[in-house]
């Protein structure tokens, strides 16, 4: 039922983890649904991302979309990094079953919260 | 790659003699049993012995027994057919929360045209409390339908108690015993039910044929018509090659009932054991009531698709509670039922056991699982390491 890309993902997560003092955090999901993601980002001074890390506990389709989330935003800018869908990570995957397309394909929306913790945290820096 | 089956209450593999009394009936003795020459007279033979088999498995009479396309339609036509036929009498169900959806969502429907039903809890192991049923009859109540065993945590109810009950209150009950026949002894004068469904698939048997027990006197309602195969309650041609697999496949599986039980209950409680070593997990299910071959457990901090998946990589074929393999957004009725949290309920695995199974089955899965815990874990945001220190 999963590509051959998702079975690579989920075997061989990409930037499994935590980046200490990182630069935004943002997580998405909840336990009662069975999905919980979280990304971590570290961002240099000229707005790009240079490492990124997840924890996901989920299905083989979460999993999947975290790591390969994970390797589009790599070296990307903060701008670009805004324009990433959930769809564009179901496609760069191949597709993902019907029944995954909703519950388990947040990675984007983690990676969201992700950036906008980091515009929080950098607007609070120059208020200070 | 070893390939290791842990999935035996999903379905079996046929045994060879099942296969072997079936093979003629496939391409040689194809005649229909209502014809009336020698080619319908042999399958209407053939039909005939074998219902005499399943009676003689369940301590019934032949023609109480009126075969089904499986356990799904001998449910829907118990429930439909009593509720139905009773309607001037009451219109009260009781069922239990842990029932397969096969009763579940036939109760549901029936609610639809104007029945009521009680869905009765269970406990923390998924059992069911005669009291709680006994509690919830009330003078417009028709039907009790409990099932015998649970599929995926393998309680096994007080069916005989429940059954007195129901006998004490002049109502007939019904059990749901697919997940029985095989693994421990169902005898319906013992068990008291007035109708009974079972599943040849379940116990090394054939897909596509059940059964359901209709005691004697028991009056159902038709819902099917067109013929006066079964006694009218299941109109259409035998499917006699099946028919015939059923009676072998449940003669064999209750003539060593006792041997096999006891050689699964060794296999599983070594399997639960070490499963249980493995840092926080928790057995789901009664200790000690439960199916010979049913090993379920809760893997806490990882779900149980991811799970699945990872041992299906290693040969291993399992289930699961969790949402994603339960086909909806939430995780298992039945964990949920039995009061689990959802992030118990989402990482359960489910390990059963069959006659193909041996000691080395259980060894491997217990080499291979501690691995992929690990790794899962490793990825999990809510495990940190420190959890399991504290707790």
């Amino acid at each position: 039922m999963y590509t051959e890309k998702v079975m690579d993902h989920f075997t061989n997560p990409r930037n499994v983890g935590e980046i200490e003092n990182a630069d935004g955090i943002g997580e998405v999901g909840n336990m009662k649904c069975g999905d919980i993601m979280r990304i971590y980002l570290k961002v240099n001074e000229d707005d790009i991302i240079e490492d990124i890390k997840f924890r996901t506990f989920g299905c083989g389709a979460a999993i999947a979309t975290s790591s390969a989330i994970t390797e589009m935003v790599k070296g990307k800018t903060i701008a670009e990094a805004w324009e990433i869908s959930n769809i564009q990570v179901a496609e760069e995957l191949g597709g993902l079953p019907p029944s995954k397309m909703h519950c388990s394909n947040l990675a984007a929306d983690a990676l969201k919260n992700a950036l906008r913790d980091l515009e929080e945290k950098r607007a609070a820096q120059k208020t200070e | 790659m070893r390939k290791v089956y842990l999935d035996n209450a999903a379905t079996t593999r046929m045994h060879e003699e099942v296969f072997a009394a079936m093979k003629p009936y496939l391409l040689e003795h194809y005649g229909n049993p209502s014809s009336i020459h020698s080619f319908g007279r042999q399958a209407r033979k053939a039909v005939e012995d074998a219902r005499e088999q399943v009676a003689a498995a369940l301590g019934a009479e032949p023609r109480e027994i009126v075969f089904t396309s499986g356990a799904t339609e001998a449910n829907n036509l118990a429930i439909r057919g009593i509720a139905r036929a009773q309607k001037n009498k009451g219109n009260h169900l009781i069922t239990s929360a842990v029932e397969h959806h096969a009763v579940l969502d036939t109760c549901k429907a029936l609610a639809k045209e104007g029945f009521t039903v009680t869905v009765v809890p269970v406990d923390e192991y998924g059992m069911v409390d005669p009291a709680a049923v006994e509690a919830a009859i009330t003078d417009q109540t028709i039907l009790v339908s409990i099932m015998l065993a649970n599929n995926e945590v393998g309680t096994i109810n007080p069916i005989a108690e429940i059954g007195e009950i129901c006998r004490k209150h002049n109502l007939i009950f019904h059990s749901d015993a697919v997940q029985g026949i095989g693994n421990i002894p169902v005898n319906v004068d013992n068990l008291k039910v007035d109708l009974l469904s079972l599943s040849a698939h379940k116990f090394y048997g054939p897909k596509g044929i059940g059964a359901l027990y209709v005691r004697k006197g028991t009056k159902l309602d038709v819902f099917n018509f067109g013929g006066v195969q079964e006694r009218k309650l299941r109109p259409g041609t035998e499917n006699v090659p099946a028919i015939v697999g059923l009676g072998k496949a449940i003669e064999l599986a209750t003539s060593d009932l006792e041997a096999e039980a006891a050689k699964l209950r060794v296999l599983r409680d070594k399997l639960i054991k070490g499963l249980l070593a493995i840092e926080a997990t928790k057995l789901n299910g009664h200790p000690e009531k439960r199916l010979p071959g049913n090993v379920n457990v809760s893997i806490q901090y990882i779900e149980g698709e991811s799970l699945l998946l990872s041992l299906d990589l290693k040969g291993v074929a399992a289930s699961s509670g969790s949402a994603c393999t339960s086909g909806s957004l939430d995780p298992s009725h039945v964990l949920m039922a039995m009061g689990l949290d959802h992030q118990t309920a989402h990482g359960s695995l489910r390990l059963t056991l069959g006659r193909d199974n041996t000691e080395e089955d259980v060894d491997y899965v217990l080499e291979v699982l501690p691995e992929i815990v690990e790794r899962l874990r490793a990825m999990s945001p809510i495990y940190t390491g420190n959890e399991i220190k504290r707790s």
